[in-house]
């Protein structure tokens, strides 16, 4: 019995936080089960939605930078597949943002009428865009049988930075679901973000074209580690470490903020939702 | 066992109140702008009268324990802070000051179908509703079988449940519900909905588990009858205090009675009238045979229950109605303006005033709870039905003229005739 005494008492960052996040992790599969689930159920082509969005910005960039801007890749790799390795987790990352800020207001009527830790809700929906992640990885071995390219051995440690894109994305995410819940014009910001990151993040074009004196600058954005290293793993783009370092460096730094934030606030939901 | 199982310490919960504007979220645009508008007025600038915030204590200084195994109702009207109470309970929202420690499992039903998606099938909402209630898949799964019974939704399990009629979407989630198997369970006012057949499957498959298992339960409603079934203990808050709290029938008692003047009247003013834009009720009060209105009556007198209304449009045949209730729940009778002509005949435009006579010597002393209603059943229309409008009782008289005599002890029975007897010596 005196193993499931709670006590509430206001300000009290409950001990067992972390332990009932565990115990709920069920309520973690079946919401992220029921996302993914509603979100093809009602769409007339279904998954082929998380193809086409990418394959045609794929082409769009390709055409743009490759044709237009004359930039190639280091690798000799076709630059369709440059475009696409970093497509991948940006789109990734991007989804995830969108959906982990809206996630909170979309399911109010659990927030206000259930306990459980609200983490939950954000991290299912980051799943959700996994599969999109997931079906868009098969345009890309599409794309390698089509351009008869072999990706080197290192495509192995891809996991690795799969994973470092969650941790950014969930890290971000966090923090500005909390920020939406509170403020709700961030949902204005989110697509100002994910259009500008498009842009500052190497997806259009490979981190080598950047300029050495603003490599630190550029490479704050936690996203330029995941995508070189995914170009890394996948065409053996050259790997610049210390760009690595920092960008894994920001993203940790974003995580701890984002769970540090969004705990302070999480007792709040239920009240400003 | 009286150990307690739910301790909660001088609870208080603030909101702020934002008089500024009436948006339900703040935005940064707002933010921003009151900082500059800050930074650019001067200092020295007088304050308004209104305050641009104001502090409302939803609950202040609650003090209570709940035992283990008990049934424990929470009354009060709109406002009083029943439904704050219940969400700090469920650790939804937050106190601002005080403590509460719980010892077991809790698990709160604070709405009907909370998360049940419209797009999935029953069988896919059962697991995504047990989940977000806490129970696990493998308990659900064990229970499965159980609760589509329950629900007696067998056919309809691989059907999306938008395509359910509003009370097979109720019985299903409700169902679910029903099998949870916390230490506590929290239950906010979620019977009010389904059908009276189902409500009363429900209540009784609370109280069977409550009292086998010895699980604690708190209960909100506005039911009166559905406390007294239900509950042992109520607790009574008003204005975010405990009023009162101990055993339900006196709870109950001051609740009506504390809700202005006597218990046993009852008058409604303006758009506060229940009714629709054919009748409008104005007023029940308990009349004795000189048309008094009293509290009290003694049990050898004839008991009037007057209804005053208004009509708001002609040709519309109207059937008034009373239900009546003892403290325990137990629905005594009903009646229904059957003995008069407007039974059958249509009313005209106007006021009116009718008057049931509950005959003397009916009903045994105790306190009675009246809801009043008008209606045509032939045209499955009801204009209104207010339940718990008053409250009287009845006291016997102990003269021996009564149906009790000369017993002085315990006399039982839920109404209480006297009957014509007839003793013949037989020869």
């Amino acid at each position: 019995m005196q193993s499931t005494r709670i006590i509430i008492e206001p300000g009290r960052s409950e001990k067992n936080y972390w332990r009932d996040l565990w115990l709920f992790r069920e309520l973690f599969y079946i919401l992220s089960w029921r996302d993914i689930k509603v979100r093809y159920k009602q769409t007339v082509i279904g998954a082929a939605w998380s193809i086409i969005r990418p394959l045609l910005t794929t082409i769009i960039f390709t055409i743009v930078f490759s044709r237009v801007a004359k930039l190639g890749s280091v690798s000799g790799a076709p630059y369709s597949i440059l475009v696409f390795a970093g497509m991948l987790p940006w789109q990734f990352f991007a989804n995830s943002l969108s959906e982990a800020s809206n996630s909170l207001i979309g399911n109010a009527n659990l927030v206000s009428k259930v306990y459980f830790p609200r983490m939950i809700i954000p991290a299912s929906s980051i799943i959700t865009s996994f599969v999109d992640f997931a079906i868009s990885f098969l345009i890309l071995l599409g794309m390698m049988v089509f351009y008869q390219y072999m990706p080197s051995t290192k495509i192995v440690l891809l996991p690795i930075f799969i994973l470092l894109a969650f941790i950014a994305a969930f890290g971000i995410g966090l923090y500005i679901t909390a920020l939406n819940v509170k403020y709700r014009d961030f949902r204005y910001i989110i697509p100002f973000i994910v259009q500008i990151g498009l842009y500052i993040t190497p997806v259009g074009f490979s981190s080598t074209v950047v300029p050495e004196k603003w490599r630190f600058w550029y490479s704050l954005n936690p996203m330029v580690g995941v995508v070189d290293g995914f170009r890394w793993c996948i065409i053996s783009e050259p790997l610049y470490w210390p760009s690595l370092v920092t960008s894994f460096s920001m993203t940790l730094l974003f995580l701890v903020i984002g769970i540090f934030y969004f705990r302070r606030t999480e007792r709040s939901f239920a009240d400003n939702i | 066992m009286s150990e307690p199982v739910i301790k909660v310490e001088n609870l208080s919960k603030r909101f702020v109140i934002s008089h500024e504007k009436q948006e339900r979220y703040t935005s940064l645009r707002d933010v921003v702008a009151r900082r500059a508008k800050k930074i650019f007025s001067f200092p020295a600038q007088p304050t308004t009268n209104i305050p641009a915030k104001e502090d409302f204590w939803a609950l202040k200084d609650i003090n209570f324990e709940i035992n283990k195994g008990d049934r424990v109702g929470i009354i009060g009207r709109n406002g009083a802070g029943k439904s704050t109470l219940l969400k700090i309970l469920s650790r939804i929202t937050e106190p601002t000051k005080g403590r509460v420690t719980i010892d077991g499992r809790v698990a709160s039903l604070l709405e009907v179908g909370t998360g049940f998606h419209p797009e999935l099938t029953g069988r896919e909402n059962i697991f995504l509703n047990g989940a977000i209630l806490g129970m696990s898949r493998a308990e659900i799964r064990s229970k499965f079988d159980e609760i589509v019974a329950f629900a007696e939704i067998e056919k309809f399990l691989d059907t999306p449940v938008k395509h359910y009629s509003s009370g097979m979407y109720v019985r299903l989630a409700f169902a679910v519900a029903a099998h949870l198997e916390p230490e506590i369970l929290i239950v906010d006012e979620v019977l009010a909905v389904g059908d009276a057949q189902f409500q009363k499957k429900c209540l009784g498959k609370m109280e069977e588990v409550s009292k086998n298992e010895g699980r604690t339960i708190l209960f909100v409603s506005h039911n009166m009858n559905v406390i007294s079934a239900l509950c042992s203990n109520a607790i009574l808050l008003s204005g975010g205090r405990v009023i009162e709290s101990g055993r339900s029938i006196d709870v109950m008692n001051s609740y009506v009675l504390g809700s202005g003047g006597k218990s046993s009247e009852r008058e409604w003013v303006g758009k506060m009238r229940p009714g629709n834009n054919i009748i409008k009720l104005n007023s029940v009060r308990m009349i004795d045979a000189s048309r008094y209105s009293k509290d009290t009556f003694s049990i050898n007198e004839e008991i009037g229950i007057e209804m005053n209304y208004e009509v708001l449009e002609d040709n519309n045949v109207l059937w008034l109605g009373h239900n009546l209730y003892n403290s325990e729940g137990v629905n005594v009778f009903d009646t229904h303006s059957v003995s008069t002509d407007l039974y059958v005949k249509p009313h005209k435009k106007g006021k009116y005033s009718s008057v049931a006579w509950i005959p003397a010597n009916l009903l045994p002393e105790g306190t009675f709870i009246i809801g009043s209603g008008v209606f045509n059943h032939s045209e499955h229309r009801i204009h209104f039905h207010e339940r718990d409008i008053v409250v009287f009782s009845i006291v016997d008289t102990y003269d021996g003229k009564s149906a009790r005599g000369l017993t002085t002890s315990h006399f039982s029975g839920v109404v209480r005739p006297l009957l014509r007897w007839n003793i013949n010596a037989k020869k």
